[in-house]
């Protein structure tokens, strides 16, 4: 699926060039987006290395399986096929909480190592189905506090910036909700197949 | 506004400190174990390299092409038709695929119709309520090594629809 979408994009957009006449723009577009890809893999070095090291601290001291603890009866229903007692919890819930308060960059290492440990877990290549949901619920974005959007605003002289805090709170909560019950759908029908 | 600046501001630095004085408390070795931790990520951030690049160059040819505008054109009937407003139309479709694409729409958005309109509204809170899942998918993938990824993308794909219609209703019962 994702081979086909890359290979499309890609493809329809030089096609396109051709007939557009914006080859030009095309071999520009391609060279800039490759260097802002590796500036923004360095640019990640310095806040993964940061809040991975700071997440061994708590690994190693218990902070992450204490925390896990609270959350675990409603993290279990989301997760039934992870051990409650295992780090992946303790990762998944450090993402969620991250992403909640608007820290972007400290959510996206805690994210991976919530795959890496599932990936143990499962100990296959194949996205497992506890990884398809932590997906759904990321890409649904859980924020409280979108502090990107609120900062346009004031740039643009909003009288109130802060006004789509409620709406995108509502919002959110509807996408999340959307997410875990399309993903939930969607493994009844992967059991099923399996089973006919 | 003057509370939440003041909460996001504390927030990290409360999690560090609370984070050293556990360590310390249980006796972990702190420094040793922040720099075993802290080299993983210099791993993870170069095994990224690869799997950001190709995608970014891809979605880049898409979008300086101009096909990416002509797709979405395409689109914009039928979308209107379900009711989802011309304006907007742009910014739901990107909004899954190019974080980047999304933001400067949104900004071009919130400057041409202003940031208290009703379109200004609805693109803020479109922004803040979906995130890229092309992105998402690319970097929590590629860096542990997914290869097959099932339902994941049509789930995540389906969660952002989801969420656009939500934004669009809400903001028009909120706002309208």
């Amino acid at each position: 699926m994702v081979n086909l979408i890359w290979v499309a994009m890609a493809a329809i957009g030089i096609f396109y060039a051709m007939i557009n006449g914006t080859m030009e723009d095309v071999n520009e577009a391609l060279f800039k987006s490759a260097d802002d890809a590796v500036m923004l893999s360095i640019g990640l070095i310095s806040v993964l290395v940061f809040w991975l090291g700071l997440m061994k601290i708590a690994e190693a001291s218990g902070l992450l399986e204490g925390m896990s603890k609270i959350f675990r009866p409603f993290i279990k229903r989301l997760f039934p096929d992870i051990p409650p007692d295992h780090p992946a919890m303790g990762y998944i819930l450090s993402n969620i909480s991250a992403n909640l308060f608007g820290l972007g960059n400290a959510a996206t290492p805690m994210g991976i190592k919530a795959m890496e440990q599932m990936k143990k877990l499962s100990g296959s290549d194949r996205a497992s189905r506890s990884m398809i949901t932590f997906l759904a619920i990321n890409t649904s974005s859980v924020t409280l506090i979108p502090t990107t959007v609120i900062a346009i605003r004031m740039k643009y002289d909003s009288i109130s910036p802060t006004e789509i805090v409620g709406t995108t709170i509502i919002a959110t909560l509807i996408s999340t909700l959307g997410a875990i019950i399309v993903d939930r759908i969607f493994h009844i029908i992967r059991t099923r197949r399996n089973e006919s | 506004m003057s509370i939440v600046t003041t909460i996001s501001t504390w927030l990290i630095p409360c999690i560090i400190l609370l984070v050293l004085l556990v360590g310390t408390w249980k006796k972990v070795p702190t420094y040793e174990t922040f720099v075993e931790g802290g080299k993983e990520g210099v791993q993870m951030a170069i095994s990224l390299l690869p799997f950001l690049l190709g995608m970014m160059v891809s979605i880049a040819i898409f979008r300086a092409s101009g096909a990416m505008e002509a797709f979405v054109s395409m689109l914009n009937p039928i979308l209107s038709m379900i009711g989802i407003p011309s304006d907007i139309v742009p910014l739901a479709m990107v909004r899954p695929i190019s974080g980047t694409a999304a933001l400067g729409m949104t900004t071009e958005l919130i400057s041409t119709h202003g940031p208290d309109s009703f379109i200004g509204r609805l693109a803020s809170t479109m922004q803040g309520s979906t995130d890229t899942t092309l992105y998402i998918i690319t970097v929590y993938f590629g860096a542990v090594g997914i290869k097959r990824m099932g339902d994941a993308l049509k789930v995540g794909l389906l969660a952002d629809f989801i969420g656009i219609m939500a934004s669009i209703i809400v903001v028009s019962i909120v706002f309208g």
